[in-house]
């Protein structure tokens, strides 16, 4: 039953560009696909040890721009830009993690919703390098030995395995003894330690992890877009991303995916429905009965409701 | 692989938790910090153990100091402890709490985990084998599916000792092990305690279980205002009488 849901779902993800109606569809997906890897890696720090950063927005910038400027001011190709935007973004989340190691709760939140107003600022500021406001057009779409990855269809399926393989790095990573450690951090800090588990290695590693992906996530969106401004510092991109997290069920892998599929169609549904009134209205409205009904997330509710699998 | 504290001092702003304190842990043995409340027995093991700096002397395991490293290095070198409050991994399965005690057996390194490498599946396959061990020693292997929080607190307390097991001590330290257990239980918590060290642990325990602690202790030190006033096996300090003074009282059981 659960291979046959499975495969029924491979089916439609790989064919979804020849039988979905426009191409605005195919966009919504590759919109889709960029939230599941972002909200994946905010999963990791806010689901599995439990630091939540609102400042998430500034590795997915941090990844966007390296990724533009690469390939822009130095020509690089995506498949090189792509590995700088994460190992960027992976740096500066090292520095996070860094922090980390004295602040928790409050503190943390604090920090990384600072960072991410610096990173902001720079972005604006240094017009020598960012173009400012104003934004780096012209950012060049990827290719693929002879083919460029110029049409949706195309970067659909770009975008399709980069998700596959974040889904796939967070399955192995939490499901390692690695994974064990950043749940007993979430769980018992004190008592983690006294097992041996180091926590500022565990808490720097979880942030380069989650940074590096979200680094990953930037850079996709830039050569897809083609134009990056500062705008993907925006606060409202880190908050859709917890509410994904959140709402589809933090700490589960399958949630982050659930919210970001949900949470990226939901207002283009929205608008397509109904007067823009009435859009965000709907929208908190809806949000508001799920963390409702279903406060532990739209996965582990569901998971609830299904027979319990004998592992 | 013994334990010795000089000269321990621990101060809370104005308040002398530990004045100076010296005493030493033989290796194989059962020991037990015995005294009143607020006497600094936790104190003491806070301060053997990293969680808490204290302010003067030193604490040496194995002839080196280990004043000043973290808990988990200090745990890295072989002394483990458990809390005197409950303390678990609550949401996690009493399998999966046993499998994060056995961290530092396990290798993996974060490429191998993320290629899937064949290596890290045979590695948590041997580590699920030792946890069911581990498991299966305290008596917990038909709740080794259970959510932690959700078992009975005496059960909860034979988790938190798996997970201790599972660090692989050489020298481990009990926080008032059997505070809150039923008779019964108190008896399986001493047969294990036992156990344990006839495998070449070393334990030493807080507790105010008497009737245990005589029982099961080949020393006991015994601590009141932040000093230790007497040290030698049960029946000496049964008959201590400035133990009886400060803590016993003149009704002590005698056995």
């Amino acid at each position: 039953m659960i291979v046959l849901a499975r495969t029924a779902l491979a089916v439609a993800l790989v064919t979804a560009p020849l039988w979905l109606a426009s191409s605005y569809h195919v966009h919504v997906l590759i919109m889709a696909g960029i939230f599941v890897i972002l909200a994946s890696s905010l999963n990791v720090l806010l689901g599995y040890t439990g630091l939540l950063s609102l400042g998430h927005a500034a590795f997915f910038g941090i990844g966007a721009y390296t990724s533009a400027l690469l390939a822009l001011k130095l020509e690089w190709s995506f498949w090189l830009a792509l590995p700088a935007a994460a190992a960027l973004a992976g740096t500066a989340g090292w520095a996070i993690g860094r922090l980390a190691l004295k602040l928790r709760g409050a503190y943390f939140v604090l920090v990384t919703i600072s960072f991410a107003g610096v990173i902001a600022l720079v972005s604006t500021n240094w017009m020598e390098l960012t173009n400012g406001p104003l934004g780096l057009p012209g950012i060049p779409a990827p290719a693929l030995g002879p083919w460029s990855l110029r049409t949706k269809t195309a970067y659909y399926y770009l975008v399709l395995a980069a998700a596959a393989v974040a889904y796939l790095v967070c399955a192995r990573l939490v499901r390692s003894r690695i994974g064990r450690a950043f749940l007993a951090l979430r769980e018992n800090e004190p008592l983690a330690e006294s097992v041996g588990v180091d926590s500022t290695h565990y808490l720097v590693l979880a942030t380069v992890v989650s940074a590096a992906m979200a680094g990953v996530a930037g850079s996709l969106y830039a050569h897809y877009t083609r134009f990056v401004s500062p705008e993907v510092f925006l606060f409202s991109y880190t908050v859709t991303m917890v509410i994904m997290v959140v709402a589809g069920g933090k700490g589960t892998l399958a949630g982050p995916v659930v919210g970001a599929v949900l949470f990226t169609i939901l207002p283009e549904a929205l608008r397509e429905a109904t007067s823009w009134q009435w859009q965000m209205l709907v929208y908190g409205v809806l949000l508001v009965l799920l963390v409702f009904f279903l406060p532990r997330g739209i996965v582990p509710g569901l998971q609830r409701l299904a027979p319990r699998r004998t592992p | 692989m013994s334990l010795a504290v000089r000269g321990l001092g621990v101060q809370f702003g104005g308040v002398t938790a530990l004045a100076d304190v010296s005493f030493a842990v033989q290796p194989g043995t059962i020991t037990s910090l015995i005294g009143p409340n607020g006497a600094g027995k936790t104190t003491a093991f806070n301060a053997i153990t990293g969680y808490l700096r204290p302010s003067r002397g030193s604490v040496l395991y194995d002839g080196a100091p280990i004043v000043g490293l973290r808990p988990s290095q200090i745990s890295q070198r072989g002394v483990v402890r458990t809390f005197q409050k409950t303390s678990v991994f609550p949401t996690l399965s009493v399998e999966a709490n046993v499998m994060i005690g056995l961290h530092l057996r396990g290798r993996a390194g974060l490429w191998r985990i993320l290629a899937g490498h064949r290596s890290v599946r045979a590695e948590e396959a041997r580590l699920a084998a030792h946890a069911a061990e581990i498991l299966a020693f305290v008596g917990l292997a038909h709740r080794r599916q259970a959510e932690a929080s959700a078992l009975p607190y005496g059960e909860q307390r034979l988790v938190e000792l798996a997970v201790a097991l599972a660090a692989e001590p050489r020298m481990l330290l009990l926080d008032e092990p059997a505070a809150g257990m039923t008779g019964g239980e108190k008896d399986i918590v001493s047969g294990l305690i036992r156990r344990i060290r006839d495998g070449g642990v070393t334990v030493f325990l807080v507790e105010h279980d008497m009737r245990m602690v005589m029982g099961i202790s080949d020393t006991v030190i015994v601590l009141n205002n932040g000093r230790v006033i007497a040290e030698g096996d049960p029946a000496a300090i049964r008959s201590h009488p400035e133990v009886i003074r400060a803590y016993l009282g003149a009704g002590a059981p005698r056995g």
